[in-house]
């Protein structure tokens, strides 16, 4: 998607070793539940069952790669770990075990905690609508949903689906209200009980 | 046996017509589902990429829930659609195996007074069909076979990645088995497990569009009458975006796309207003004339 990387080939700079994150594998490794990632043996098998691969900046093997390596800033600011759509493909083909698409959460969680992931990405922001959404209300209402994203992102891009939302209202898919939590409250006093 | 009954927002939403299908088919069949009291939503995949233990203790007060509902012993929760269905068996998964997690979710339930045991059982409805329910016994249910009917079954993704409990993760069967039992012929085809994109149809339509694409494209290719599935999302991007994509791609992809529980509903002759065929963007025209 280019969004990270600018079109420039990421690995045509020198990086030095200082520059480099070396705690970041035992970070993710955390976050991820497993240290299985240091025994990836870079065989690509990940990168070629995963489906969206091709549109990715740095395909999964490398995501691995670099994570090991220390290249933090790079993996998180790129829209790559935000492509993955959690079909784990990867994961159920890995010949060692690793949870790989766990390892993309992980990513994906570390980037919003640094807040460095990238902000002209609709993915991300779609994520952090759904949280909002269920944290308030505690069930998704998708006509909301939607609507809020798009505010967040591009309220023009709106247009190109008032044709598709109208025919979902008009087939009663599309609904303004539905029914919510008996304690909204409660539910959110839950949520914000527990700590990361 | 009674199960208790986990929808989802979707299944509310975009895919009600699961939700009224579904539970057509089961009041037919003799299955009984309750639906468990002020459930939440699942967090799906969006959750669990913005913060990991609010995402399980979510779904964590649900599993409470439903076994505060369902008595003592075993509680069989089925979960139709297939995110909510991973969703819940991986919470319960990082419940069992991790005790620090395990800990700190079950004081958070405590605030919330509840109390979770481990005694939920995640259930997806074709395992109960083909392992509780039976097929012979669904073939003697069918009053119009759909003889004739070339039936593509799209798996998606969570039904067996990465928690393959009743059904094969490389290859599964179940769908095409109860597509087979209606009288109907399972096409065999290799991207039934070929991953749709989730939401990327509405944020990435690029690809989300063009994995669609690829899917209907091979349907088609395969002389398929009509494609079924078991996932709300799925069967939103294959149908609701036919428009769009035969006009990105300027290739005729259309073929109807329901969920397996309303071809069920047809075989055993139940009208059509109960499987929210209307709800549909593309009429399953092999099935209802």
């Amino acid at each position: 998607m280019n969004s990270g990387s600018n079109g420039k080939q990421p690995f045509l700079h020198i990086k030095r070793e200082a520059d480099l994150d070396k705690e970041f594998s035992k970070r993710i490794a955390k976050l991820a539940h497993g240290e299985k990632l240091y025994g990836c043996i870079q065989c690509g098998n990940c990168s070629a069952t995963c489906p969206l691969s091709p549109y990715m900046d740095y395909t999964p093997r490398k995501v691995i790669a670099m994570v090991r390596a220390g290249f933090r800033d790079e993996v998180l600011s790129n829209s790559t770990v935000w492509l993955c759509a959690s079909c784990y493909s990867c994961t159920v083909e890995c010949p060692k075990g690793i949870k790989i698409t766990d390892i993309m959460y992980a990513l994906k969680r570390e980037a919003i905690i640094k807040k460095v992931y990238p902000r002209n990405f609709a993915i991300p922001a779609l994520s952090r609508t759904f949280y909002d959404e269920v944290r308030a209300g505690g069930r998704i209402n998708e006509t909301w949903l939607l609507t809020r994203f798009y505010m967040r992102t591009n309220i023009f891009k709106a247009i190109g689906f008032i044709g598709l939302a109208l025919k979902l209202f008009g087939t009663g898919r599309l609904k303004l209200a539905e029914k919510k939590l008996k304690d909204r409250q409660q539910f959110r006093r839950m949520v914000e009980s527990t700590s990361n | 046996m009674k199960y208790l009954y986990y929808p989802g927002c979707s299944l509310r939403s975009t895919g009600r017509a699961y939700e009224e299908s579904l539970l057509a088919v089961f009041r037919v069949l003799g299955i009984d589902l309750a639906e468990i009291d002020d459930w939440n939503c699942c967090g799906a995949t969006n959750y669990m990429s913005i913060n990991e233990h609010r995402a399980i203790a979510i779904t964590t007060r649900n599993l409470a829930l439903a076994e505060q509902q369902g008595g003592s012993g075993e509680v069989h929760i089925i979960a139709p659609c297939n995110a909510c269905y991973m969703g819940l068996q991986k919470t319960k998964i990082y419940l069992d195996t991790e005790q620090g997690l395990r800990e700190k979710i079950l004081k958070t339930m405590e605030g919330a007074g509840l109390r979770y045991e481990g005694r939920v059982v995640i259930r997806h409805p074709l395992d109960v069909l083909i392992n509780d329910f039976g097929l012979d016994k669904l073939k003697m249910a069918v009053k119009k076979p759909l003889h004739d009917l070339r039936v593509i079954s799209y798996y998606g993704c969570q039904m067996v990645r990465p928690i393959a409990t009743f059904d094969h993760e490389a290859d599964p069967v179940s769908m095409d088995q109860v597509a087979m039992t209606l009288g109907a012929t399972a096409v065999d085809w290799g991207m039934k497990l070929r991953c749709c994109g989730g939401s990327m149809t509405s944020t990435v339509p690029d690809v989300g569009q063009r994995l669609n694409y690829l899917l209907l494209k091979e349907a088609k290719a395969k002389k398929g009458d009509i494609m079924i599935t078991a996932c709300p999302l799925c069967q939103f991007n294959l149908e609701c975006f036919q428009g769009k994509i035969s006009k990105k791609f300027r290739d005729d992809i259309s073929i109807p796309v329901m969920f397996f529980t309303q071809l069920m509903g047809m075989a055993l002759g139940i009208p059509e207003k109960e499987l929210g065929i209307h709800r549909l963007f593309v009429k399953p025209r092999p099935v209802t004339v």
